[in-house]
């Protein structure tokens, strides 16, 4: 599967300052291919986010198109985006997101049984245990540190082995010995044809990809 | 769909005190639409058939029932009482010009009768003349009531052999009437002769309310029907000039105090019905608004993980479902606990006609009711579901990320 964005950009209107529009994302060409990990860094505000979620078909750009395969995402129906996404877009968002009234297993089988998919809990478990969290799966969010809800988060996004996984900052609240294994699982996860964007300030990780952009005010260079 | 289903169960049982609010709220409007729209019902329907029962168009009573129990009480409120006037007043107004036809009526009050633990009003009609008994007992029984023969209300518990005893007088129950949610339910029809009966027998057993009364000279009432092409006042009128001692009142003006005075109590338990109404909608609006508001987060989440707008509403929806189902449930239950065991007293409080509606409607009304606040519950979650599935998904996820 080969990811191309053709001329985005994303601009956002700031209430505080006047209603001035403000450019987040400059016009940008990038491709991402199965097998590839590539890497974005950039300082906090420079765009990174907003770049991941337009290709991960989670924010309309404000011009521009973005294709997987010659499929315009953006031009698919709502119904047909989101079962897209279920099947072939792995997402590791920003932030916490579980779901605070499921379990961490039941958390990570979201995407499954959404679409009525009962058959995974055997997978879910290898994942839970090759992030580390193997032990805590019945327990709820609540009682999770922020890497152990980063690390469920991650066994998310992998259930249904997408063909393209957009990490945002997934190691942010991990430690060193986690934060390597994350980046290994990546690693791997191209290896085996996905298409990795990672998004991360961590300088180890330059080490495991195989592209590096940076991201200065929504100019993306390599 | 079972992943909306189980995600909505899970999302009750998770904030059990949220859940139970928000059932209790569904179960508050549910209550309210039910049994306010039972008791508007049952007066309505008590009032009409009041106002068949009653069917005349002037009622002439002495003048001493003014004071002894008025006509009303004796036939609304089930107040036994007696007032008798010599029968050659009876003579007078039938003869009356624009009376077309005009029928005595006799009562007789029963402290205490074995058949019944209230006191029973005994009410004697002229089979020959009489235009509103005999149509509505012709309902129950097609034959004729002849003497030592009884027709009793529908309150009254008749025995196996179907004799029952007054002053001494073996009565043959012949028919029961349909309930009227009036006093009636507990009176006792007899012709003139065993009424007049019942009388000689119990002043033969020393009964003193009735000394002096010879019972084969007096009415207590007389019912008249107005001509074609006379005034219902004017004949009213005239009947008050011409015959003294008596009382002639048109009918509609007795029943229309009564109408007053239900359509008012109908009226504001309407308005009370429809207020709480709005006001446990907009309530439930604002609660199922703010829990969604609460949990955009996630709704986002499962936007990322692949779930399409359509089945963020799914989900949203199905739980409101569920609450406001329960909700309706168990405010239809205790609306029903309240209007059925209720009902004697809600008569005797209100002091007004009380008839439930027949079954049918009864159980109409439950499930429109429950409908109402499921429907309630749908369109308001509809409305925070759609609020949310509005939303770019990509913004959402920034919030407080
Ligand atoms: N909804 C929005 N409305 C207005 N401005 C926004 C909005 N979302 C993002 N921005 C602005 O756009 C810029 C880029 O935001 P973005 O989240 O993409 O940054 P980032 O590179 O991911 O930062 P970080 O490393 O801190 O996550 C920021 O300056 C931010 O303030
Ligand atoms: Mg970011």
């Amino acid at each position: 599967m080969i990811l191309k964005a053709e001329k985005i950009t994303r601009q956002y209107i700031r209430q505080s300052r006047n209603k001035n529009v403000f450019m987040a994302v400059k016009e940008t060409d990038f491709t991402l291919e199965g097998g590839q990990l590539v890497e974005i860094t950039g300082r906090s505000g420079s765009g990174k986010s907003t770049f991941l979620n337009m290709l991960a078909g989670l924010l309309a750009p404000s011009s521009g198109h973005i294709f997987v395969d010659d499929t315009d995402i953006y031009a698919m129906e709502d119904k047909e985006r989101s079962r897209f996404r279920n099947l072939n877009m792995g997402v590791i968002p920003q932030g916490q997101t579980g779901l605070q009234s499921l379990t961490v297993l039941e958390n990570v089988l979201i995407p499954c049984k959404m679409y009525g998919d009962e058959g995974k809990e055997e997978y879910a478990r290898k994942l839970l245990d090759y992030v580390g969290i193997g032990e805590l799966k019945n327990a709820y969010p609540n009682e999770l540190s922020g890497g152990e809800l980063r690390r469920m988060s991650i066994a998310r996004a992998l259930i249904q082995s997408p063909k393209i996984l957009f990490a945002d900052e997934p190691t942010g609240d991990l430690d060193d010995e986690n934060t390597r294994s994350v980046l290994r699982l990546l690693r791997k996860t191209a290896d085996n044809g996905c298409a990795v964007l990672l998004v991360t300030h961590e300088r180890e990780a330059a080490e495991y990809a195989d592209k590096v952009y940076r991201m200065n005010d929504g100019v993306l260079t390599m | 769909m079972r992943f909306a289903k189980e995600l909505a169960l899970r999302n009750m049982k998770r904030k059990p005190m949220r859940t139970a609010a928000l059932i209790i709220l569904a179960a508050f409007l549910a209550f309210s639409v039910f049994a306010g729209t039972m008791i508007v019902m049952s007066l309505q329907r008590g009032l009409e058939s009041y106002q068949t029962r009653l069917g005349a168009d002037i009622v002439a009573v002495p003048f001493e029932a003014r004071t002894k129990g008025s006509l009303d009480s004796i036939l609304l409120q089930g107040i036994p009482g007696y007032f008798y006037m010599d029968s050659q007043y009876y003579e007078k107004i039938k003869n009356t010009s624009g009376v077309e036809v005009a029928t005595p009526q006799f009562y007789l009050a029963l402290a205490s009768a074995g058949c019944c633990s209230i006191p029973v009003q005994i009410i004697g009609f002229e089979p020959e003349t009489d235009f509103l008994i005999q149509p509505w007992i012709s309902q129950s029984y097609s034959g004729t009531v002849g003497d030592g023969d009884v027709i009793v209300g529908s309150d009254i518990s008749v025995p196996l052999n179907h004799q029952l005893r007054f002053y001494d007088t073996d009565c043959n129950v012949v028919a029961q009437l349909d309930r009227t949610g009036t006093g009636l339910d507990t009176a006792v029809y007899a012709n003139m002769n065993t009424i007049k009966q019942m009388m000689k027998n119990a002043q033969a057993l020393g009964f003193h309310n009735f000394d002096g009364i010879n019972a084969d000279k007096v009415v207590s009432s007389v019912m008249i029907k107005v001509a074609e092409g006379y005034t219902i006042e004017n004949v009213a009128n005239d009947i008050n000039i011409h015959v003294r001692h008596i009382e002639a009142t048109p009918a509609k003006s007795m029943i229309s105090g009564i109408g007053e005075g239900l359509s008012n109590v109908s009226g504001i338990i309407g308005i009370l019905t429809v207020m709480i109404w709005i006001l446990a909608i907009v309530i439930l609006m604002i609660a199922f608004v703010m829990i969604a508001n609460e949990r955009t987060k996630e709704f986002a989440v499962l936007r990322v993980v692949g779930a399409s707008r359509k089945m963020l509403v799914r989900i949203l929806r199905t739980e409101s479902a569920l609450i406001s189902v329960i909700g309706a449930a168990i405010g239809a239950g205790a609306g029903c606990l309240m209007i059925f065991p209720f009902t004697g007293a809600m008569r005797t409080r209100l002091g007004l006609p009380y008839l439930l509606p027949p079954a049918g409607v009864i159980i109409g009304v439950l499930i429109g009711a429950i409908a109402i606040s499921v429907f309630a519950g749908w369109m308001t979650s509809y409305i925070s579901a759609r609020k949310i599935a509005g939303n770019e998904t990509g913004l959402i996820l920034r919030e407080d990320a």
